[in-house]
C-alpha cells in the first residue's frame, strides 16, 4: 500500500543491532530500551496510519542527562534517530526507519515550575497539551494552543510541530507562545535557547527550532507563557446557502473590526458527518456553516454576537443560533470538535490535509476540490479555520481496496498544488513530514530548499535526526 | 549602493569585493557594533506598498518602504502593526530594518512581536540568491521557518526585499487605568494584576518620573469602559485616561519621549519581576529608565562609558535577561558586548549558520558579536 519511497536503511547499522541495543543498555536503565518485537510495534506509526515501519529499537529516556548519552552515542554509532512524542502527528513525523532509534519522550512529564506573578510555565516535553491548561486552570490561567489531539499530544511535539487550534486566531499558534527552550543537538550539546524573558538578543533560535520537526535537536525543556482566562467565552452558528456566500461573510466579520476567538468553516459533507455523528442539531439545509466564538463578560458577549448576528443576516443566512448558555455553546462546538470521529464513521479510513489559502479564494478553491472529488472518484468533507485560511479536507477513502489509498494520495497532493498555486502553502499546522516531503519542490526553488538543507547541516552535519521528513528526497 | 529592485540588488551582492553596511533608511546605524565596510548597500530605494488585503489581514511591502508610509496606509483602513514598532528612531525607518531589527512596543507584551506576524521574507544571501521563506497566509508551518531566522538578523545573514506582514484591525476605543506606585516594585504589582486580570491588558508600563502604572485596554468602545472600571475598582487613588490622552500617552512611551537625548541608550528584557532590580542596580552608574511590558522590559539611559555599560550588562544578567545597546558613541560600541555573547556551543553554531548565508562575510560584518 506505501506509495512513497522510504529511504534505504543502512546494512551496516542492521546486521549490528545486537551490539547497538547493548550499547545503549549500557548507558540507560533496562526499563528504558525497548527491543522486544510485541514491545516495538506500538511505535511502528503515528495518526498516518498508512505508513508504518518498526524501528531498530525505542529508548524512553527519563531525564536529559540520558536524552545526551544517546545522542552522542547514535551519533558515534552512525545510528539514525527519530524524536517522538505522543505519536499523533498526520504528517508522519514520528514515522521510524528500519535502522533508527525512536528516542520517546513520554517519561519525561513533569511540570517543573508554574509562575503567575511572570505568567510563564516551564514543562518537560512529554506533558500533554492539556496537562499545562489543567496544571494552571485552578488558578484561572491557560496555555492558548489547542490541537484538537489536546488530551494525548504532548508539548515536545507541538513544538516540533508549531501546532495550532481552534482559538489560534486571536491567541497565536505554539511558537506566539513560547518563551524558551532547552535542545540537546546531535552532538549531544545542550542549547539554552530563550529564557523567562521575551525576545532573543542573537538569533531567534527559539522561532528556528519551532516547527523544525525533529531536524534540529531533541527537546528537553519548554517554557510555555500561559494567560489568564477571559471571564466566559460562547459560540453561535450560521448556515449558509453556498460556500462562497460563507466566505464573503467570513471576509466581512473581519473587516468590520472583529477578530473572533474562533471562527470555524464546514461545508456540507462535512455538516452531515458531523450531525450524524454528534446530534449537535446542525442546519442540514445550509451548504455551508460557520461557528463563530467570541469572549468576554456576558454584556460583552451580548454586544459582540449582536454585531456578529447583524453582519451574518446581510448574507442571507438558512440558519443562525446564537448560544445563550454554556450548554449551548457547548452543543454547538460538539460537532466540529468530533469531526474526526464523525468522518471516521462514514468512511472506513482518511487522509487529513491541511493545506492554507488566502481566505479570499476560498470559493473557487472548493469548487475546484469538489471537481477533483468528482475525478478521483473519492468522497471529501472540508473543515476550515476560516479566519487563517487554514483549510482541512478530509479525504476518505477504503485501505482495503489497494488502489484507493494511492488514488487519496494523488487527490491530497493536487489539492495542496492548488493550496500554493492560489498563493497559499502546504501545511498550516500539521507538519511536512513524509506526507509532504515530495510535495516541497512545488512551494520551494532548488535554492531555498538548499538554504534549509544547509541550516540542517549547521545543526545536524550527518543528518541522523529524523531522516527522510520534510526535505525531498 | 542603492538598488532599485531585487534582482539589481542580487548582482550588486554578487559583484561587491568586501564587506557592505547593510541598510534601509540607516536610522538604527548607531546601534549595536559599528560596521567597517568600505560600501553601503541601502534598500531605501526599493519602496512601495506590493500587496495589502485588509480583509485578509496581510500586508507586503518592499524592505525600502517606510513605516510612516505603511503605517498611515493601513490606518486609513483602520488596521495597524501589532507589535507597534517604535519611532524612536526617526522618520527614515525602513519596514526593512523594522523587521531586521525585531523591536516592538508596548503591544508585545499582549500582541506579540514583530517576529509574531512577519509572514514571509523575501531576501538575497550572501552569495547573490534570491530567496522567498514564509509567504502570504496567516498559517504556515512549511519547512524550516528562515523568516523567523532572518527577522532580527540586523541584515547579517541576508539582505531582505520584501516582506509579508500580519496586520490587525485598530481597536475602535482606547483608555488606560492609572494607578499612583510609590516605586518599582509597587508597579510591578499593579501591572502584573493587570496582566493576570481576564481583561486583555494591551499594555502595562511605569514612568518613575511620574510614580504611575499605567495599564492599557483597547477594544470596542464598551469593552473599554468595562474593563477600565472593573481593573481601577477598589484600587486607591486609581485613574482612567480617555481615548485621546491614552493615545498620547502610549505614543509616548512606545517612542521613549522620556528619554534625555544625548545620553548613551540600552533596552534590557527579563522577565517581568525582575525589572526592578535592573532599575536599582544600575542607578549607581547614573543609569536610568522606565519599564514596559508589565515590567520585562526596560528603557535605560546613562552616560556613554563602559563602567555604565558594564553596570548595565550585570544587571541584566541579574534578571537572567538580555540586553541591547540601542545608542551609543562608536568608541564604546566597537569597545563593548552590544548584545550578550552566547555560550559556546551556541556560538560555535552561529559562526557555522552566518557562513552558510553568507560564505564570504560580506554583510553588516561583527554588527551583532565582536567575533
Ligand atoms: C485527532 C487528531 C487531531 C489533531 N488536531 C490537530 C490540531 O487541531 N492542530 C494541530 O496543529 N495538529 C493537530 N493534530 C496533529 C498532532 O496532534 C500535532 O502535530 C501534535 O503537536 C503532535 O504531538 P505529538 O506529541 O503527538 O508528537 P509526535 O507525533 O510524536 O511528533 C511530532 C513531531 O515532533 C517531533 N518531536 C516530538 N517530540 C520531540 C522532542 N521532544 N524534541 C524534538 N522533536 C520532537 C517528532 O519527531 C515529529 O516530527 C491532530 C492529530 C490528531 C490525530
Amino acid at each position: 500500500m506505501r506509495a512513497m519511497k522510504q529511504l534505504d536503511p543502512k546494512p551496516e547499522i542492521l546486521a549490528r543491532r545486537g551490539e547497538i541495543i547493548a550499547g545503549l543498555l549500557r548507558i540507560l536503565p533496562k526499563r528504558a530500551v525497548i527491543a522486544e518485537a510485541v514491545s516495538l510495534k506500538p511505535y511502528e506509526t503515528d495518526a498516518l496510519t498508512a505508513y508504518r515501519q518498526v524501528p531498530l529499537a525505542v529508548v524512553l529516556p527519563e531525564d536529559e542527562g540520558q536524552v545526551v548519552d544517546i545522542l552522542k552515542f547514535c551519533a558515534a554509532e552512525g545510528v539514525r534517530v527519530i524524536p517522538r512524542g505522543a505519536g499523533t502527528s498526520l504528517s508522519g513525523g514520528a514515522l521510524p526507519l528500519a535502522d533508527s532509534v525512536v528516542v520517546g519522550l513520554m517519561r519525561m512529564n513533569r511540570i517543573l515550575e508554574v509562575n503567575y506573578p511572570d505568567r510563564y510555565a516551564v514543562v518537560q516535553p512529554g506533558v500533554t497539551n492539556i496537562g499545562i491548561t489543567r496544571a494552571v486552570a485552578d488558578a484561572g490561567y491557560f496555555y492558548a494552543p489547542d490541537p484538537s489531539s489536546q488530551l494525548a499530544c504532548m508539548v515536545g511535539g507541538n513544538v516540533g510541530m508549531n501546532s495550532g487550534g481552534a482559538h489560534c486566531l486571536k491567541y497565536g499558534v505554539t511558537a506566539n507562545n513560547l518563551l524558551g527552550l532547552r535542545l540537546v543537538t546531535m552532538a549531544g550539546e545542550v542549547l539554552e535557547l530563550g529564557g523567562t524573558h521575551c525576545d532573543a538578543a542573537g538569533y531567534d533560535w527559539l522561532g528556528l527550532v519551532t516547527g523544525s520537526e525533529g531536524q534540529l535537536g531533541i527537546l528537553t525543556e519548554v517554557t510555555v507563557r500561559i494567560l489568564r482566562a477571559p471571564e466566559g467565552a460562547r459560540a453561535m452558528l450560521a448556515g449558509f446557502a453556498s460556500n462562497e456566500v460563507a466566505g464573503e461573510c467570513v471576509a466581512a466579520i473581519i473587516a468590520s473590526g472583529i477578530i473572533p476567538v474562533a471562527l470555524e468553516f464546514m461545508d456540507r459533507p462535512a455538516i452531515h458527518a458531523c450531525e450524524a455523528f454528534a446530534h449537535a442539531g446542525y442546519p442540514l439545509e445550509a451548504q455551508a456553516l460557520l461557528i463563530i466564538e467570541v469572549e468576554g463578560s456576558e454584556d460583552e458577549q451580548d454586544a459582540t454576537l449582536r454585531r456578529l448576528r447583524e453582519i451574518c443576516e446581510r448574507f442571507a443566512p438558512v440558519s443562525m443560533r446564537v448560544a445563550r448558555t454554556d450548554e449551548e455553546s457547548a452543543a454547538i462546538w460538539k460537532g466540529r470538535k468530533g469531526a474526526f470521529g464523525a468522518v471516521g464513521r462514514i468512511s472506513p479510513d482518511y487522509l487529513c490535509m491541511d493545506g492554507v489559502i488566502p481566505t479570499s479564494r476560498l470559493g473557487e478553491v472548493l469548487r475546484r476540490i469538489e471537481e477533483m472529488s468528482e475525478d478521483y472518484g473519492l468522497k471529501v468533507a472540508n473543515i476550515f479555520h476560516a479566519g487563517d485560511g487554514n483549510l482541512h479536507p478530509l479525504i476518505m477513502y477504503d485501505a482495503n481496496e489497494p488502489s484507493s489509498f494511492a488514488r487519496a494520495e494523488r487527490f491530497g497532493a493536487e489539492i495542496l498544488t492548488l493550496c500554493v498555486e492560489a498563493g497559499g502553502c502546504l501545511t498550516g499546522e500539521h507538519g511536512v513530514g513524509v506526507e509532504k516531503r515530495e510535495l516541497m519542490r512545488v512551494q520551494f526553488s532548488p535554492g531555498e530548499l538548499e538554504q534549509m538543507r544547509a541550516v540542517k547541516d549547521v545543526f545536524d552535519p550527518h543528518w541522523l535526526l529524523n531522516p527522510a521528513k520534510v526535505f525531498p528526497l | 549602493m542603492t538598488p532599485r529592485d531585487e534582482e539589481e540588488l542580487a548582482a550588486m551582492v554578487r559583484a561587491a569585493a568586501g564587506p557592505l553596511r547593510v541598510q534601509g533608511g540607516g536610522t538604527k546605524a548607531d546601534m549595536l557594533r559599528p560596521v567597517r565596510a568600505a560600501a553601503v548597500l541601502s534598500t531605501a530605494a526599493m519602496s512601495g506598498i506590493t500587496l495589502y488585503s485588509p480583509s485578509e489581514l496581510v500586508l507586503r511591502a518592499r524592505a525600502g518602504t517606510r513605516l510612516a508610509e505603511i503605517e498611515s496606509v493601513l490606518a486609513a483602513h483602520g488596521q495597524q502593526i501589532i507589535a507597534e514598532p517604535p519611532r524612536f528612531f526617526g522618520p527614515a525607518q525602513t519596514i526593512g530594518g523594522v523587521v531586521a531589527s525585531n523591536i516592538s512596543g508596548p503591544r508585545r507584551i499582549g500582541g506579540g512581536a514583530m517576529r509574531d506576524h512577519v509572514l514571509g521574507v523575501r531576501a538575497v544571501n550572501g552569495s547573490g540568491e534570491i530567496l522567498n521563506f514564509g509567504g502570504r497566509v496567516l498559517k504556515n508551518v512549511t519547512g524550516l521557518d528562515l523568516a523567523k531566522l532572518l527577522t532580527g538578523s540586523f541584515g547579517t545573514l541576508a539582505v531582505m526585499t520584501e516582506v509579508t506582514l500580519k496586520v490587525l484591525p485598530a481597536a475602535e476605543a482606547v483608555g488606560t487605568v492609572v494607578v499612583p506606585a510609590a516605586d518599582a516594585r509597587a508597579a510591578v504589582e499593579v501591572m502584573a494584576a493587570g496582566l493576570g486580570s481576564p481583561f486583555s491588558v494591551s499594555g502595562a508600563a511605569y514612568l518613575p518620573r511620574d510614580a504611575r502604572a499605567y495599564l492599557r485596554i483597547e477594544d470596542f468602545a464598551e469593552s473599554v469602559a468595562y474593563r477600565c472600571a472593573k481593573l481601577a475598582g477598589g484600587v486607591a487613588g486609581a485613574e482612567i485616561l480617555g481615548g485621546e490622552e491614552s493615545k498620547a500617552l502610549w505614543a509616548g512611551i512606545r517612542d521613549c519621549a522620556a528619554l534625555p537625548p544625548g545620553e548613551a541608550v540600552w533596552r534590557v528584557s527579563v522577565r517581568p519581576s525582575a525589572g526592578p532590580g535592573v532599575l536599582r542596580d544600575v542607578a549607581f552608574a547614573g543609569v536610568s529608565g522606565f519599564m514596559d511590558w508589565g515590567g520585562g522590559l526596560l528603557w535605560l539611559s546613562g552616560p556613554a562609558t563602559r563602567a555604565a555599560h558594564e553596570a548595565v550588562c550585570a544587571a541584566a544578567r541579574g534578571g537572567a535577561g538580555v540586553w541591547w545597546l540601542m545608542r551609543g558613541p562608536e568608541a564604546l560600541r566597537a569597545a563593548v558586548e552590544v548584545i550578550p555573547p552566547e555560550a559556546p556551543a551556541l556560538a560555535a553554531l552561529r559562526r557555522r549558520m552566518t557562513a552558510k548565508f553568507d560564505p564570504r562575510g560580506i554583510f553588516n560584518p561583527l554588527k551583532m558579536w565582536a567575533a
